[in-house]
């Protein structure tokens, strides 16, 4: 995938249900951190990744079609948790 | 209407750490680094801490699941000592035990145990109520230079069957060189599927006084396929584990639905029931061998037991109104149609909302809902998340939308403690999808204790690549009115 | 992040938010998902 298109103009975007599978994955595709599961295992990418709840996901999709497929995982998951583990992630990775 | 009843279940729990290695994430880890096995065998568990750990205990029937929610975590290391391996609701057995029922339903002769191994096991096997002698008389070995030689032997394919300790005490051969579907990790899948679900059938036969030959029809609902290159996954469970468990009168098929083929299965078995189709009628489920140590590189990161050590099988009896059991609604019936897409809300919607307007019944008249019950021990220590409180939080979502329930957390919090209980169940695939509570349910519905309790299961279709779809199926269960 | 125009690979989960939900939200903003991929760990 990343061969096909070249690195510049992608993007990961997670749905991950709990901190440390946010931040297995977004370390996965970032620095190639070897997470245990998954089909992006073991590959280093290096690409910026962020997760669907994340308020730099949220605040650019349009609020009707964020509040039918996203909204109610909000209250449902840890997402405080999981923003955090993303920013720890980018934080400690300089993409 | 008429409703079906569910009569009851079984589940039949076998503790192999020693086939952790033929779990698909192990076996592939073990091929790419032979050490993997010594780390993942350094953090197997006793037999002892296994039939101790408090979700078996629950899943056994000697403890509730509300039980659970008192117990301090970890679990793994609350484990009682001298518990019972037998309860009202199942049984568990050990892998030397285990090894001689897979020999025992091996008609082909692909798994071969070391003769004094399988002297061993035959001899603990005698024991049992539920292994027939013609089952005793199977389980015989062969010399260790055959089993040496054998695998010595890397055209021939054959893997070794290890305990717990790494002692090899058999091999499964392949069922046909050229043929992948018939490789040895498949055999083994399908074998150990094939004595789970027997098992768990004699069980459940046995204790609520079914004959064998009482049995019409059969229905398989594992996600394991069975059948050689020309048919992958052809099947049929049902009619193997009919055959095994002396049902000479049954034929069976099985429904393939990923993890909600249970609760899709007893809603056909329910069906074919009440119509007078085939009034007795049993849903079995077998093993899922190929999750045995799925999450092992979680546990070992922090250092703590690869739970995923046991499979388990189980087994439901139906049949048509007996006055008595618990009723099926079959006007409860919620599912996940196409249309509603893949969004968590309208799955919800779907499997719960729905079926209880139809119903006329409030979300808070369910006393318990059986949602998929992974223990959260194994899953969220290896960033799989809470499963269970994930679909009860979804659950107390949708009540709260609709007005069931007050909005925010604290109100959300009480209904997930009421309605809701901890993951008890080894994640076993479809196994853990709603079934694990089933005998409890029926219990607390005979007794008076609760009136109604929902089901609901999903399935990740899209893990095969032919939709982005999931699936979804429900139903209610409800104390019988004519024994209230 | 702008992910206008940008080229997304989601990886979605079961238990979390599915795959093609966040395929929804991503294309709402004019960006091209490239895979979509729905994970289970259960």
């Amino acid at each position: 995938m990343v061969d096909k298109h070249g690195k510049d103009d992608i993007v990961v975007v997670l749905g991950s249900p709990s901190a440390e599978s946010a931040e297995v994955y977004a370390r996965t595709v970032t620095e190639g951190d070897p997470s245990w599961v998954g089909p992006l295992a073991g590959i280093s990418l290096g690409l910026p990744v962020f997760h669907i709840l994340e308020s730099e996901m949220k605040d650019q999709i349009d609020a009707k079609v964020y509040k039918e497929q996203v909204s109610i995982m909000e209250s449902v998951l840890e997402t405080d948790e999981i923003i955090q583990a993303m920013k720890n992630v980018r934080e400690s990775v300089s993409v | 209407m008429d409703h079906p009843v569910i009569r009851g279940v079984r589940f039949f729990m076998a503790h192999t750490p020693g086939l952790v290695r033929h779990g698909s994430k192990p076996d592939r880890e073990i091929a790419r680094d032979p050490e993997v096995w010594e780390s993942i065998k350094s953090h197997l568990r006793s037999f002892d801490d296994v039939v101790g750990y408090a979700p078996h205990q629950v899943l056994l029937g000697n403890r509730t699941p509300e039980s659970l929610a008192e117990l301090d975590q970890p679990w793994y290391e609350n484990v009682a000592r001298e518990a019972p391996r037998n309860g009202p609701h199942g049984e568990l057995v050990s892998e030397e035990e285990f090894y001689g029922l897979l020999k025992a339903g091996d008609d082909f002769d692909l798994l071969w145990l070391d003769e004094e191994f399988a002297e061993r096991s035959r001899e603990l096997l005698v024991k049992h109520p539920r292994v027939p002698a013609a089952d005793l008389e199977k389980i015989v070995g062969v010399p260790p230079s055959q089993i040496e030689e054998m695998l010595d032997d890397s055209e021939k394919g054959a893997k070794p069957l290890q305990l717990r300790d790494g002692s090899t005490i058999g091999l499964i051969q392949h069922g046909l060189l050229e043929d992948p579907s018939l490789a040895p990790d498949i055999l083994l899948e399908n074998l150990a599927v094939k004595a789970t679900g027997t098992m768990a059938l004699r069980l459940v036969m046995d204790d609520f006084s079914i004959a064998p030959d009482q049995l019409q029809y059969i229905i398989g609902s594992g996600e394991e396929a069975i059948g050689d290159r020309y048919n992958r996954g052809g099947g049929n469970l049902a009619k193997t584990v009919a055959e095994a468990a002396g049902c000479i009168e049954a034929t069976g098929s099985d429904v393939k639905a990923f993890c909600c083929a249970p609760v899709h299965a007893m809603v056909v078995a329910g069906s074919l029931a009440t119509s007078g189709v085939f009034p007795e009628i049993a849903v079995i489920g077998g093993c899922s061998l190929a999750k045995l140590g799925m999450k092992f590189g979680g546990h070992l990161a922090k250092d703590i037991p690869v739970m995923e050590d046991i499979l388990v099988g189980f087994a439901v009896l139906m049949g048509p109104d007996d006055g008595v059991s618990p009723r099926l609604r079959l006007d409860s019936i919620g599912r996940h149609t196409v249309g509603a897409g893949s969004v968590q809300q309208a799955i919800i919607e779907a499997l719960v909302q729905k079926p209880l307007e139809n119903m006329g019944l409030s979300f808070t008249d369910i006393d318990k809902y059986s949602t998929e019950m992974h223990n959260p021990e194994i899953t969220d220590t290896a960033g799989s998340g809470n499963v269970p409180r994930t679909n009860y939080r979804l659950i107390a979502a949708i009540a709260a939308a609709r007005g069931d329930i007050p909005a925010g957390n604290d109100a959300r919090d009480e209904f997930v403690a009421m309605h809701g209980m901890m993951g008890f169940s080894p994640t076993q695939g479809h196994v853990a999808s709603a079934v694990p509570y089933l005998a409890h349910a029926l219990d607390s519905l005979r007794s008076g204790e609760s009136k109604y309790t929902m089901f609901l299961a999903k399935g990740s279709l899209f893990l095969g690549r032919m939709t982005h779809l999931s699936d979804g199926e429900s139903f209610v269960l409800e104390a019988n009115p004519a024994a209230r | 992040m702008d992910l206008k125009g940008k080229q997304v690979i989601i990886v979605g989960e079961r238990d979390g938010v599915p795959g093609p939900a966040i395929e929804e939200c991503v294309k709402s903003v004019g960006a091209v998902p490239v895979m979509v991929q729905t994970q289970c760990f259960v």
